[in-house]
């Protein structure tokens, strides 16, 4: 079973071209890769049609090492670029691979701007509260009183919840798992590229090289078990009464809703735009 | 807005739309944009006529976004543009520099108002001139082109189209609000008379395919994505695939690429419209709206038997530097005239290599110059 798993991973790798990788050891991204790799196969999406592309950052690496059409991008902008290549070419499925840094701070803007216009794209934050590949600053899903280089005497704002706002700016599919439960991710990730729209999964991570270690939160065992004691299914939560929950986070599709998608509303316009009689400009 | 007589099929465009009508022409599949004075024309003429075409309008949540969204489409496979002002020129500076290093074909108008900063919305100014070819960081070379009249906005705008696609690079068309808001009768050609430019694809199979392939062309065949050929495209440096590298023969190989694909196609690149040059000892200097007085100075300058001419660079990145060079030689006065406070003056000195005197004026308080001051300055530095 882990060979076959491993099997279809090193299939879509560019194994010859760009191994090994920039990945801490310990690091989570490379299991939300897995996860990632594991629901295209899944879905049979052939590796052509597929466009992955991220902005900068430890995640945003994730493309130069998987055999799609993949397009690393400059800091924060993933998300106005993938909004370019699939507006442009609608049968392409295409993801965006970003960070809490790259797609909530510099990228806000087209983060909020994404979800309101509603394209089909598929996009994974990979959330580990901090800034890894400049060494461990504040991020905007850094928790309050949490330490990153650059608050050394601890947080005093607080952090972002990825998902409440994708899900206030319109997103149509917002979900959350972890890496520690990781076969939920995977089928989250098949939700998302399947849905129409614009959808969000945010995965939380860990960086047990430098978040890890500014905190005390130990190595990366430690840091999984920790997900997997403050994960609460949505529908365990449902059972769950709220005081249990006061330290915990949600995890599965948290909002799931239809509205039209911004490429089959512009059919619309292109149809409307062509039905007119022909003005003089 | 613009009205069509029957003879000649002449009409009567304003600079703007006639860039719009260019990129329709050049066949241009997509446009994102952010609202800006004076340009905002061109985003609103496209809104109503690509959808025609089957083409795509988006209005971006700011000019950051929108010249990513270009660059994605143009990579995604279609002819791809923006159009701004200097404040969102200035935004877009970083992605400009990523289509440089990826070498993606796209077009970003920039249709010059007063600055710094907001500066002017609704005032003419040449002050974007170095911008254009420094503006991002890094070594890079960049193709810009300087149009002076509503017909050559229209014909630049193919041309930007078609250097963009041939050399697989950004082209900066440098308008100006007097040049994007004048409206003139103008006769546009036929389109079977329009050459348009198409990409270079490749022919190999996919496995021998590289996107960054260094050629004796410098310019690689380009796939787009979808096609079958799965490369990476990346702002960091990197190898003739598209993978990052650090190794400095890749690195030295690659930046020698992006110069060398400008500079040895500098003669299909550089045009400079000249006037009265042939027997000229004294030549006004000038591009874009400042270039409409100069060429009046200079008729006026003929009609009292002064032996004056015209140097219009159509193109002023890369700089006609043989031109110049060679025009010097029978030159004693070269007023460079620029509604800056001296940009492109630095090039005319360095270029002129001190065979001609060189005399400069700048106008830098939002008005045009006229072709009285122009003539006056020619008499008094004469």
């Amino acid at each position: 079973m882990e060979q076959a798993m491993t099997n279809v991973t090193h299939h879509y790798l560019r194994i010859k071209k760009k191994f090994p990788n920039v990945w801490c050891p310990g690091c989570g991204i490379g299991i939300a890769f897995g996860a990632i790799i594991r629901a295209v196969d899944d879905l049979k999406l052939p590796q052509d049609e597929v466009c992955m592309v991220s902005g900068i950052g430890c995640s945003s690496r994730m493309p130069v090492y998987v055999d799609f059409n993949t397009l690393h991008t400059t800091h924060g902008r993933p998300l106005a670029f993938a909004t370019g290549v699939k507006f442009a070419k609608p049968e392409l499925n295409v993801m965006v691979i970003t960070g809490d840094g790259d797609g909530l701070a510099i990228g806000g803007n087209h983060f909020i701007h994404a979800c309101r216009r509603n394209i089909d794209v598929t996009t994974i934050l990979i959330n580990n509260n901090t800034y890894g590949m400049t060494g461990g600053q504040l991020s905007p899903s850094t928790p309050y009183e949490k330490r990153a280089t650059t608050a050394p005497y601890g947080n005093v704002e607080r952090g972002f919840d990825p998902c409440d706002l994708a899900k206030s700016a319109g997103a149509v599919f917002v979900a959350r798992g972890t890496v520690y439960h990781v076969v939920q991710l995977q089928k989250l990730i098949k939700q998302a590229i399947l849905k129409k729209g614009f959808s969000l999964v945010e995965v939380i991570s860990q960086c047990p090289t430098i978040y890890g270690r500014l905190n005390r939160e130990g190595d990366a065992v430690e840091m999984m078990k920790w997900q997997k004691e403050h994960a609460v299914s949505v529908e365990a939560a449902r059972k769950t009464p709220p005081d249990k929950l006061k330290d915990k986070f949600l995890t599965g599709v948290l909002w799931d809703i239809e509205f039209p998608e911004y490429i089959e509303e512009y059919e619309k316009v292109i149809k409307r735009s062509q039905g007119e009689k022909p003005k003089e400009p | 807005m613009q009205q069509k007589t029957n003879r000649r099929n002449l009409r009567l465009l304003q600079g703007n739309i006639a860039c719009a009508l260019g990129a329709l022409a050049a066949r241009v599949e997509f446009f994102a944009g952010y609202p800006i004075t004076p340009s905002t024309e061109i985003a609103e003429y496209l809104a109503r006529e690509l959808p025609k075409q089957a083409g795509k309008f988006i209005q971006m949540e700011d000019e950051i976004g929108s010249i990513a969204a270009v660059i994605g489409a143009s990579l995604a496979g279609v002819k791809a543009m923006t159009a701004t002002s200097g404040p969102g020129f200035s935004l877009m500076q970083e992605n400009i520099g990523y289509a440089y290093m990826a070498e993606v074909p796209c077009v970003v108008v920039n249709v010059q108002r007063g600055g710094p900063s907001t500066g002017l919305p609704t005032k003419v100014s040449q002050s974007d001139t170095m911008q254009v070819r420094w503006g991002t960081h890094g070594d890079y070379h960049a193709i810009a082109l300087a149009p002076s009249s509503v017909r050559e906005s229209f014909d630049l705008t193919i041309r930007a189209f078609n250097l963009s696609e041939k050399y697989r690079t950004p082209v900066i068309l440098l308008l100006d609000e007097v040049i994007g808001h004048m409206r003139e009768i103008v006769e546009l050609p036929q389109p079977a008379e329009i050459r348009v430019a198409k990409r270079w694809k490749p022919t190999v199979p996919p496995e021998w395919y590289q996107h960054f392939e260094i050629n004796p062309h410098f310019v690689s065949p380009m796939a787009s994505f979808g096609e079958g050929y799965r490369y990476n495209v990346t702002g960091l440096t990197h190898d003739p695939l598209g993978f990052p590298t650090s190794r400095s023969d890749e690195i030295k190989n690659k930046l020698e690429k992006l110069r060398n694909k400008i500079e040895h196609n500098i003669n299909d690149i550089v045009q400079v419209r000249e006037e009265f040059m042939e027997d000229a000892t004294c030549a006004v200097f000038a591009y874009g709206s400042a270039a409409r007085a100069a060429q009046q100075a200079v008729r006026m300058a003929r009609q009292k038997r002064i032996k004056a001419g015209l140097i219009q660079p159509l193109t002023i990145w890369p700089f006609p530097d043989v031109y110049m060079e060679h025009a010097s030689e029978q030159l004693d006065l070269i007023l460079v005239c620029e509604l800056n406070q001296g940009q492109l003056i630095g090039e005319v000195v360095r270029t002129s290599c001190g065979k001609a005197r060189i005399g400069g004026l700048h106008r830098y308080d939002g008005e045009l110059l006229t072709p009285d001051e122009i003539f006056r300055k020619m008499r008094e530095v004469k």
